[in-house]
């Protein structure tokens, strides 16, 4: 199989990076465990899966898209770039390629949230409890994970980047934060000891609120922790003498910029991938990506969603560069709330609809496979007669992933998706 | 502190000791206002608390009554581009991008004829672009934020801010969606400002007309299917040429969040039928071109789909425009719409999780008063639940009442260059005019509280204690006099270990302390 071929790598994203070879999984051993990172990002607003990852062999895709459809792959620029005899990657997407043919890129098509809402905020709600249909769950379905890795809690275990605290992540287990912008890893005030000591007694108090003592000690105990990891990985850098240490310029000059928009998202995820390989403790880490909900002029090869998603390729690829050795020990998924409808609109745009393309990207990935059980774009395979149908469960693709690749027990899993017990994917997640 | 709070809101306002006559000043200054400034803490040791607190409440639901300063009401005429009608402010929009078109043009020409000069000219033409926005676009929202900010800071009339706040971001629209950038502050001024102490159906019916919500929520394109734009209007309106049908997005979501609810009994066919309704209601840009004063919604009836539709469980006859507004007569009398705006004001201005019993009674009001919003705010003024122990000080900052706050708390007045603000606003998460999706920002612990929000607000609080902060034009703060207004606001111990500090870190340790991260 051609995704088994390693081509000398054309990006410096794979260089360094070995086969992930079979004996070496057999043989790990709970040390090994501790290594193994996953990496979720959310592209709120509903990523247009059906232009992510193309049916171009149906033709009811190209009855259904006037104006918005990828063209059939072929040599021309601008048309899709052929994954296998049904599917082709947008042109945009150029960049992870490489990855795809390398088959540390795979896809789950016709995947998503088993409730039928249409609601964004419901929606995302669901797939970040990870208990869709029930609102009154309190936590996320990553904070959760975090009690159930095995091995011991760390600070910087968890590692969030954004500003704000997303849902994913609500709960008792404490989780790190990462700034955006390239000063995430410069000293703040708080980090001066005078400050802190100073603080300490102000949060620290028992008169005190136990949620901001706990959100207080997060932050300390998180920052010094990445601070170290980061020096120490500067330090370890310079000796092998290579250029361009921790913490150096960002790629992108306009990463400087509080809202999380995919234009930054690049030198924010290189970051974030250095973070995760110089701390030897995260092993979670989730991002989120806005702007996907492409109502009105989509654009097809090239316009409003092409231009986003070759941004997002851009952020895949530095956050893999970022990783450098550890993407052979890492899993990223890209998730979205759901798809959009199969027709376009009537303004050049999709309105919202049903199942998406789940991402899976890194070294343990089966990759190479476009998975999952494709139901066709035929009007009467469609759901409520618009939309694609969710054939896999959401958690049906991250179940694999957290017990064969974190080592999360099946007692553990229960907690982490309650009541969830559904089938698994059609095809291999994970390498075996 | 939200998990303290009962979760089925039994025993609200029941065992706990009453708020004492200061604390319940504080607590209308933190919850009706953007906290205390000096000047209030003053005039209520002075007046005593309790006569200062009924002449604040009764000065807040008469806002007129409540005076702008001079100084306030000097700096709010001298910002020009708010003064700018809907046509004025598209026009300038449409100057920005022709500008931009001719400048890629030119830069094109440019690249053609002198090929090796290229790089030159290109960054030449590049400046220009950015200038024919920066001098077009941007100082219409830069002055849109600085009224925001500088009314938030520095009016008297503090609960119609507050409410101008949530009731904006209950109709979110976003400056970062095309020609949206221009026309923010109309919809603010236009739109929702004058309506906050009105009826709920008069706001709806002004967000649903506005050139911003319709652009944002793309009714503006939404068309009945096979519609063919006739020759004239496809030359004023290049877009129009490209529609062919509907567009679903503003009349699912006018339903999810503007009035019923998620939960609020509707299906996907539901949403289908309305934005049918809704086709039709759009931008009249021919009236934008001819320099029109007056507002520039238009009900256009060849775009309008006539057929019958079923609708909420209701047959609906093709009529016109009489369809949308029989629309939203049906969706603001709605009893979920009714729960779901009770809720949203009772979780904004109580608790995270607000008492049931709460939301039930101001639901009632809102259908009782059919909507007047007055009478609903005062029921949650007038509310036990409001003046509960439970729910003093229970409420974590959003970025935005933090900086505001901070702001009145070191009597700041707005500094001529908002961008320093707005960039903290940003980085914080939460943009002022810069929220994408239409839900609006959450008001709850669980959306803002985390590591990242406390160092930089520490980090924001040591700023302001520095000379740098003097050279963004914020003021220079001093530890007495900030400890004076805030004094009352912090526990026994925070106070005694802030004094027992260095002088030079008090400031940032008062705006830092865990009890200025809440209200």
């Amino acid at each position: 199989m051609q995704r088994r071929q390693f081509l000398v790598s054309q990006t410096a994203a794979i260089a360094g990076w070995s086969l992930w070879s079979r004996s070496a999984q057999a043989a790990a051993a709970d040390p090994q465990l501790a290594k193994r990172k996953l990496v979720v990002i959310m592209l709120r607003g509903a990523v247009d899966g059906l232009s992510v990852v193309t049916p171009y062999a149906e033709r009811d895709y190209y009855q259904s898209r006037s104006t918005t459809a990828l063209a059939a792959p072929g040599t021309d620029e601008g048309t899709l770039l052929k994954l296998d005899s049904r599917f082709g990657l947008n042109p945009a997407l150029a960049r992870l390629k490489p990855f795809w043919d390398q088959g540390a890129l795979g896809f789950v098509h016709a995947s998503g949230s088993p409730d039928s809402t249409r609601s964004h905020f419901d929606a995302q709600d669901y797939m970040e409890s990870g208990t869709p249909g029930r609102k009154s769950t309190p936590d996320g379905w990553m904070n959760r994970l975090l009690a159930a890795l095995p091995g011991p809690a760390a600070p910087t275990r968890a590692v969030n980047m954004g500003a704000t605290p997303p849902r994913i992540f609500a709960g008792p287990n404490s989780v790190a934060s990462l700034g955006l912008g390239p000063r995430a890893f410069e000293a703040k005030a708080i980090d001066d000891p005078k400050m802190q000591a100073a603080l300490d007694k102000l949060y620290g108090g028992t008169g005190g609120d136990g949620a901001m003592a706990k959100t207080y000690k997060d932050t300390t105990e998180g920052r010094g922790e990445m601070k170290r990891s980061m020096a120490a990985a500067a330090e370890r850098n310079e000796r092998g003498g290579m250029a361009g240490g921790m913490g150096g310029r960002s790629m992108d000059p306009s990463a400087d910029n509080g809202a999380p928009s995919a234009r930054s998202f690049a030198a924010d995820a290189r970051r974030l991938g250095q973070l995760i390989q110089a701390d030897a403790h995260t092993q979670l880490a989730f991002t989120s990506v806005g702007g996907w909900d492409t109502h009105v002029n989509q654009g097809g090869a090239r316009g409003q969603l092409a231009n986003r998603l070759g941004s997002l390729a851009e952020g895949l690829e530095a956050l893999a560069q970022g990783l450098g050795d550890s993407l052979k020990d890492t899993v990223i998924v890209v998730m979205s709330e759901f798809g959009r409808t199969v027709r376009q609109n009537g303004t050049g745009g999709t309105d919202h609809g049903r199942a998406n393309v789940m991402w899976l990207l890194g070294g343990p990935v089966a990759g190479g496979q476009v998975m999952g059980d494709w139901p066709g774009l035929e009007t009467a395979a469609l759901t409520d007669g618009r939309d694609l149908a969710v054939t896999t469960d959401f958690r049906a693709v991250l179940s694999p992933i957290l017990q064969r690749h974190l080592g999360v027990g099946e007692v553990a899993l229960a907690q982490v998706f309650p009541g969830y017990g559904g089938a698994g994917v059609k095809g291999q997640v994970l390498r075996s | 502190m939200a998990s303290t709070l009962p979760l089925a809101g039994l025993g609200w306002s029941q065992g706990a000791a009453p708020l004492s006559a200061e604390e319940k000043a504080l607590h209308a200054l933190n919850r009706l206002a953007y906290g205390p400034r000096p000047g209030d803490v003053a005039a209520m040791r002075s007046l005593g608390a309790e006569r200062w607190l009924q002449a604040f409440l009764a000065a807040q639901f008469e806002p007129a009554s409540a005076a702008a300063p001079e100084a306030l009401k000097t700096r709010l005429a001298g910002l020009d581009t708010q003064a700018l009608s809907q046509a004025e402010l598209i026009g300038r929009y449409r100057e920005a991008t022709q500008a931009n078109r001719a400048n890629r043009r030119e830069a094109a020409a440019t690249m053609e004829a002198n090929k090796d000069a290229g790089k030159d000219d290109n960054a030449k033409t590049e400046a220009a672009r950015a200038n024919a926005r920066r001098e077009l676009v941007r100082p219409v929202l830069q002055q849109t934020a600085q009224a925001r900010l500088a009314r938030a800071i520095e009016s008297p009339a503090q609960l119609e801010e507050v409410l101008v706040e949530f009731w904006f971001n209950h109709f979110n629209v976003f400056a970062g969606k095309g020609p949206v950038s221009v026309l923010v502050g109309a919809y603010e001024r236009e739109a929702i400002r004058p309506f906050v102490f009105g009826r709920f159906r008069d706001m709806l019916a002004a967000t649903a007309k506005h050139p911003a919500m319709l652009v944002y929520l793309d009714n503006v394109q939404s068309v009945k299917p096979g519609y063919q734009p006739p020759q004239r209007l496809a030359r004023a309106n290049p877009n129009a040429q490209r529609l062919t049908g509907l567009n679903e997005n503003y009349a699912r979501e006018l339903m999810e969040l503007h009035t019923l609810g998620v939960d609020g009994g509707y299906s996907q066919q539901d949403v289908t039928e309305l934005a049918r309704m809704l086709t039709g209601w759009t931008v009249d840009y021919r009236a934008a071109q001819r320099g029109s004063k007056g507002p520039l919604f238009e009900f256009d009836p060849r775009r309008h789909d006539n057929g019958n539709k079923q609708w909420l469980g209701r047959a609906v006859k093709g009529a016109g425009q009489a369809e949308g507004e029989m629309a939203l007569d049906v969706l603001a009398a709605h009893p979920s719409t009714a729960k779901h705006i009770a809720f949203k004001l009772a979780q904004a201005f109580v608790a995270d999780q607000p008492p049931p019993a709460l939301v039930r009674r101001l639901a009632d009001k809102f259908q009782a008063t059919q909507g007047e919003l007055k009478a609903v705010t005062r029921a949650l003024v007038e509310s036990d639940e409001f003046w509960s122990r439970e729910a003093y000080g229970a409420k974590f900052k959003t970025p935005y009442h933090y900086l505001v706050s901070s702001l009145r708390a070191l009597d700041a007045t707005t500094p001529p260059d908002v961008q320093p603000l707005t960039q903290l606003l940003a980085q914080a998460g939460m943009p002022l005019y810069g929220w994408q999706t239409p839900d609006g920002y959450k008001n709850v612990a669980s959306s803002w509280m985390n590591p990242e929000a406390l160092s930089q607000r520490v980090q924001f609080a040591s700023t302001l204690s520095e000379r740098r902060a003097r050279r963004s034009g914020l003021p220079a703060a001093d530890a007495q006099g900030l400890m004076s207004t805030l004094g009352p606001l912090l526990s026994e111990s925070t106070r005694k270990n802030i004094a027992a500090e260095p002088a030079n870190l008090q400031v940032a340790l008062l705006l830092g302390s865990p009890d200025f991260m809440k209200r």
